[in-house]
């Protein structure tokens, strides 16, 4: 219980941070990539610090609202998972943290905002499904939805669930708005429609974006390590190992993949989620 | 030192150029150069935007976009003036559609010289741009 709320404020005040870092990380190994030098780490912190003292134009005020509750939901999901509580309930939170975005998108009477809402609700759309399939999958391998039961489960989640692990990779990359699936807003150079989402946002309100993306990113690295952590001391150790490379492996497709359309997208993940996804909870069905 | 002068994020506009300016300042971004490493980006939005990188001599028809996008830049920002034909219409300032450099519609910062400009010239131009951005928003707060 002691150690539940440790982890939670932990979370708190560690996970913007740890999400500031790994965007600037992100940053660098994508421009060593590139034959760059790229900016120090810690840019990312000097962008937020310089938008929070920059005039916001508000386009109107409800989009503010609309922030604030993106931001809110979103560092309530991470608190609810690091708590070790229910691993559906986290992500239908997360989802509503998502609808708030796009909604903020959608108020601003602007058509590059809401071309990126649009195709952001068709992202969510290609991603709902394996997400689903990845909390059923926990369930059934360690009995119980709880995140502080799964990871002090004997057995890693990952070995049942090895094809499930394979398809919440793939939709990761939506989810961290990595090319090929960056349709909806996308970092910086890459863009394609202004900025999509955040097209309306300046100053301080972006800012609060940019600080909750770091919230959702601590809390995606939290999702990848639960499949790798059992009661093993040793196996945190493996999960961070694992987390690195998979991190490595998306920033790297990022610089590889060009961005898709919206139905490869769409077809892809739900082809994925069927392949990998249902076929590994069909596997597990009959294991169990 | 403000954050400003730390992330400085910039939008670049063509107004009405040849495009030559336009290249080089595309350059800027690509590895020999690499602007990104002084915490510069490249945004396409102007509300997004710090530095306005204009080129060009601005015509009758984009007047009024480009006094759009200025306005709709948060304060503080600067504007640089990239290319002869910002200075002052350049090689076309004879011509009847342009106005004759960015300073006829736009409260111009820094000049940046050069037809085309340098990449080298044009970093220069950012640079003193972000030292000005530094001070305007020193000043603000």
């Amino acid at each position: 219980m002691m150690l539940q709320i440790i982890s939670l404020i932990a979370y708190i005040i560690f996970a913007p941070i740890f999400g500031g870092l790994l965007a600037g990380v992100d940053r660098k190994i994508t421009a060593r990539m590139q034959g760059r030098t790229g900016p120090p780490i810690i840019q990312p912190f000097y962008d937020v610090l310089k938008l929070f003292s920059k005039e916001a134009l508000v386009v109107n005020y409800v989009q503010n609202l609309f922030v604030f509750g993106y931001f809110v939901f979103t560092i309530f999901a991470g608190c609810l998972f690091f708590y070790g509580g229910d691993l559906l309930l986290v992500f239908f939170a997360i989802t509503l943290a998502e609808i708030f975005l796009i909604m903020c998108a959608s108020s601003a009477n602007s058509a590059y905002s809401s071309m990126g809402a649009q195709r952001e609700l068709l992202q969510m759309m290609a991603y709902e499904p394996m997400i689903l399939i990845v909390a059923i999958g926990f369930y059934i391998s360690s009995g119980s939805f709880a995140i502080k039961d799964i990871i002090t489960s004997k057995i890693s989640a990952i070995t049942f669930t090895p094809g499930i692990f394979l398809g919440f990779l793939f939709i990761l990359t939506i989810k961290l708005r990595k090319s090929p699936f960056d349709l909806s807003t996308s970092h910086h150079a890459h863009q394609e429609m202004v900025k999509g989402l955040t097209v309306e946002l300046s100053g301080r309100i972006l800012a609060l974006t940019e600080i909750a993306h770091w919230y959702e990113n601590a809390f995606l690295i939290g999702v990848l390590a639960i499949f790798i952590i059992n009661s093993t001391w040793w196996s945190w150790i493996v999960a961070l190992v694992v987390c690195a490379i998979a991190y490595f492996i998306e920033i790297l497709i990022d610089n590889t993949y060009a961005r898709v359309k919206w139905k490869v997208l769409l077809n892809s993940s739900w082809i994925v989620a069927f392949v990998f996804g249902i076929l590994n909870l069909l596997a597990l069905s009959y294991i169990k | 030192m403000s954050f400003a002068a730390k992330s400085p994020w910039l939008i670049h506009y063509d107004g009405s150029s040849c495009n030559g300016c336009d290249i080089e300042v595309l350059a800027c971004l690509t590895p020999v150069y690499d602007i990104e490493r002084f915490g510069i980006i490249n945004t396409g939005n102007p509300k997004h935007a710090d530095i306005f990188l204009i080129t060009g001599g601005i015509n009758k028809q984009n007047e009024s976009i480009v006094q759009q996008i200025y306005k709709q830049m948060p304060s503080p920002k600067v504007v640089v003036a990239v290319g002869a034909c910002a200075f002052n219409g350049g090689i076309f300032k004879d011509c009847y559609n342009i106005l004759g450099g960015v300073d006829k519609v736009l409260p111009v910062d820094i000049y940046v010289s050069g037809c085309a400009a340098r990449p080298e010239a044009i970093i220069d131009g950012v640079v003193k741009a972000i030292a000005l951005l530094d001070e305007k928003s020193k000043s603000a707060s």
